[in-house]
Order: C-alpha cells, then structure tokens, then sequence
C-alpha cells in the first residue's frame, strides 16, 4: 500500500509514545478499540489548573496508519485547551496524513481516542470538585 | 555483508526461476518455436518430443506410472478448476457430493462454491489447531452420494502437510476419486500419487522454481481409470481434456524444473529445515510472547508462521521492509478480513492480525536469516514498546478479560 511520506515518517519516528499515571487526576486516559479488531490505542492526556494540555501520551496496537494517527494527534493535542481538542475531527487526521480510503478508520479511531481521554479527564475532575 | 535488499522471504507466493530452467527455455522461443501439435514437419515434432520430455520428468517427480496422466494447464488455478468442475460434471449421474476443507486454497473453495450454487452439495472439513485434517473426519463425511475428495498436500499459509496417504487408503476403500492441490507440496515432502491413491493432482512450475504461467494436472489412467469433462474447448489437445496451444517454453522449463527438484529436493529440504530452525530459534531466543502458528513438525520445512503477539502484522511487515514477507493480517489483505486458514484452525483473530509468514527457498542463506533474526527481533521490541497490550500483558492484565469496544 502506497502511504504518504508525512505518514511514514510519524510511523517511523513516532511522536509522545509512552505512559502517564493514569490515577492521576489531572490526566484523563482514552482505551479504544479492540485486539480482535487489529487495533487498539491508548491516549493520555495531562492538563494544566488552567485548563491547558501540557502533555500527551499514546501507545498503540495497530497498523502504520493507526500508530501515524495517534502519533499525530498526540502532537495536535499538546498546548491545546481542553475545549480548542474536543473539536479535532477524524477528518483533518486523515486529510493530514492522506490515509488512503480503507484506512479512514485509523482516524476515526484517533477522534474516538481524543473524545474518550477527555470524557474521562471531565469526569475525574467533575468527582473531584463533588468530593470538596 | 553482502544482502541483496530487500532480502526475499515470500517462497510460498512465487520462486524465481532457476537459471538451469532458463537455459534449458530459451531455443523454444525462437530455434525451436514449433506448435507442439503440428504433425507435418520437423517444428512441431521437435516441439512435441520437448514436451513429452517434460511430461516425463513430471510424471516421475509425483510418481506417474505413465506420462499421458500429465495434463499440462495455465497453472493450478485452471487445475483445481478443471479438476473439480470436471470430475463434478462428468460424475453427476453417480452424485453430487464433494467432500474438501476449509483451509484449501480459493482456487478449491471458490470452484466448489460455484458447484453448489449449481445444485452440488459440498461438506468443508475443519481442521485441528495445527491446521490438520483428521482422515477420520474424511471417513465420516463420506456418504453414497460423494464423487470426490480433494485435500491439499500442504497449506500456503502455515504449511502443514496433511495425511494425503491416509486419506487415500479412504477414499479407495470407498470408491471415491481423491485429488490433491499439491503446489505447495511438490518436491518438498514425500508425495507419491501410486502409494498415495491420488487420482488428481494440480500442480504448478512457479511455486518450484519454473516459469509462471505453466502448471499440470495429474489425471489417473488406470485403476481407476478418471474421467473429467473438459471445460475449455478446442482443438482437443492434451488428451482431450484441456484445448489450447501448448506453451512449450513454459512446458520446458517446468520439466526441467521438476528433474532438478527430483535430484535435489531431499537435499534441499534438509537445508531449509536447517534454516528455519535456525530462524526460529533465533527468534525464540530474542523474544517472548510468540507463536508458531500450524503443526510443529508435519510442516513445509522452508515454512514459518508466526505470530508476534501485541504487534499487528501490517506495521511489522512495515518495520521489516528490508525483507519481503507476508502477513495474516487483516490490514495486509484487500478484504480487511484476517486470514480465513488461521481463523478455521481456532486461531483468535488477534493472534491473526500479528502473524508473519516467512518462506525460505532454494537461495535463501545463513547469512539473510541472521540479518531478519536481527531485524525482526529489534523490530518487534520497537513495536512493543509502543503496544498498549504489552504493556498491560507486563502489568499481568488478562487481555481476554478486558471488555473491548469492538469497531
């Protein structure tokens, strides 16, 4: 399969791969897909008081496309408010690293990474201002 | 080093065609150009007395009594096809039963889909983990109905070699014809069509070091003598049964390529049993977490599949570019589906998505399969390091007990 050189090149230099404490409560952790599915990516993100990504981690199961989309986002995220990376699209991935048409997915997967690790920073934050 | 990258490890899908069989080709392209059925001078005799030199060497690579049970084809895709198709036509009076498994090659499952849309009925065997047919289940399957067995001799996938003579001992006893798609077989393991009881066989020259293009099928003369109805018509070349010019170079070289493998395939096997060995214990040195997919033993001996857990196919196929190999991965085939023999063994489709087939062959070195020893191991650990999975499989997670959101 023809992929494009941007993709490559994160496939081959991947950006942010690693792990942050996920009980830590300023980071919210994204699992999604499933290994039978061929892929599975984890994305963490670690916010500032004021409401800024100061760092963001993944590690993927995947193909080159699912490891390119994650390590790109992983790079949109950082220095992003909270509110600016909940409106990155599986879209603007796919465009970016021209994934060809069977491997839309991988981005899909990557949006659904993003929506789910800030889902779960919302809701740990949202327990904590309830415990005070 | 001297590596000719990328390093070529994909056996089972074509060989490149030895310099022996060129040679032995080229004055049928120009020199010797004749029409092997030309009867009325000197062109189309020598053309014919070559291709009969061919059929010779061929019957005597599988064990023919008699070289007219050499059907020469495009390739075994037309053999399979022309095989099951016309032993199904030709016997429908006697049943409409075909009997194969599920881990044939499509050229088989294909041709018998066909069949049963046209009103055959067709039982597809399952097989055992190391992807092995059970002769019992052949026994068992048989009704008074079934026409005809056809089991491969040895899977493209994960190589395993089936029990072809047990299975011929059945079909014998039962009055049944048995053919074999044995491409992945030929010269390789033992494989004898008389102590076999095989009554077809399909076989191909790319796959041993001849041309593409050119293939055959074995079609028993005598006890019992097998009918097919032919599905190209023509001139009624090759006994009938197949229509068409004769491809004479391409027919050279096959036979050449079959004398060769006759002399030097035990050897050879033997040699290539050293470096898979030799590949996989280097592997299993380097690695944990990895599994040989199919029969540990009862295996072509230039075949190794095996599946990296926590690493997906594609983006190790990716890392590893510098040897050509292929992947069960669902992500490396066009239908986005894992590989269907893998799947009929039992094999989970995450096992699947991180399988790797390496096929050695006839040029394949210590040298090249210390480098992918090398290459893989190194790539691997890469891959890991970034595997959510490993990292949960280190911290003792069950990753079967994880509840997955499915896509």
């Amino acid at each position: 399969m023809a992929y494009s050189e941007k993709l490559i090149e994160h496939y081959e230099n991947p950006r942010n791969v690693g792990t942050l404490d996920k009980n830590d409560d300023d980071v919210g952790t994204g699992l999604v897909g499933a290994p039978a599915c061929g892929d599975v990516m984890r994305l963490q993100i670690k916010v500032s008081d004021e409401g800024v990504i100061e760092d963001a981690k993944f590690k993927t199961f995947g193909c080159g496309s699912a490891i390119a989309s994650s390590s790109l986002a992983t790079e949109w995220l950082k220095g992003k408010t909270i509110d600016q990376a909940d409106t990155i699209k599986n879209s603007m991935i796919a465009e970016e690293l021209n994934l060809p048409p069977v491997k839309i997915h991988c981005s899909v997967l990557a949006e659904d990474a993003i929506k789910s690790a800030i889902a779960d920073y919302r809701a740990k934050q949202a327990a904590k201002r309830a415990m005070k | 080093m001297n590596l000719k990258f990328p390093i070529y490890m994909d056996y089972h899908a074509t060989t490149p065609v030895d310099p022996r069989v060129i040679e032995t080709m080229l004055p049928y392209f120009n020199d010797k150009f004749g029409n092997a059925a030309s009867r009325s001078h000197s062109y189309g005799w020598t053309a014919e007395e070559a291709v009969n030199v061919a059929r010779e060497r061929i019957a005597a690579l599988i064990g023919a009594k008699n070289p007219k049970e050499i059907v020469f084809t495009s390739g075994a895709t037309e053999s399979d096809n022309v095989a099951i198709k016309g032993v199904a036509e030709f016997y429908k009076e006697k049943g409409n039963h075909i009997i194969t498994t599920q881990i044939e090659h499509k050229a088989v499952l294909d041709t018998c889909k066909r069949l049963e849309k046209e009103g055959y009925e067709v039982t597809y065997l399952s097989v055992g983990p190391d992807g092995l047919v059970d002769p019992d289940d052949v026994k068992k399957a048989i009704t008074d109905k079934t026409i005809l067995v056809s089991v491969m001799l040895a899977n493209n996938e994960v190589g395993t070699v089936q029990p072809i003579a047990e299975i011929g001992k059945i079909t014998r006893e039962r009055g049944v014809l048995l053919h074999s798609d044995a491409v992945q077989g030929i010269g390789k393991v033992p494989f004898d069509v008389e102590s076999f009881n095989v009554d077809l066989a399909s076989i191909t020259a790319h796959k041993m070091y001849g041309p593409k293009g050119v293939g055959a099928l074995y079609v028993r003369r005598s006890k019992p003598r097998v009918r097919i109805t032919a599905q190209m018509d023509g001139g009624g070349h090759e006994f009938g049964m197949r229509s068409g010019t004769l491809n004479v170079p391409g027919i050279v070289g096959f036979g050449k390529a079959a004398e060769i493998m006759k002399e030097e395939g035990p050897a050879e096997a033997a040699r290539l049993l050293g470096l898979r060995n030799r590949l996989l214990a280097g592997l299993e040195k380097n690695l944990d977490a990895i599994k040989v997919n199919g029969h540990p033993d009862k295996r072509l001996p230039g075949n190794l599949n095996v599946s990296f857990s926590f690493v997906e196919g594609e983006a190790l196929m990716m890392a590893i570019k510098d040897i050509a190999c292929s992947s069960g991965s669902a992500c490396t085939s066009a239908s986005l589906e894992p590989s269907y023999v893998l799947h009929a063994m039992g094999i989970g489709d995450d096992i699947a998505h991180s399988s790797i087939r390496f096929g050695l062959g006839r040029w394949t070195t210590e040298e090249e399969v210390d480098f992918a020893v090398d290459l893989v191991s190194t790539k691997v650990k890469k891959l890991r390091d970034m595997s959510p999975l490993y990292e949960m499989h280190k911290e003792g997670i069950d990753l079967a007990s994880v509840q997955w959101a499915a896509h």
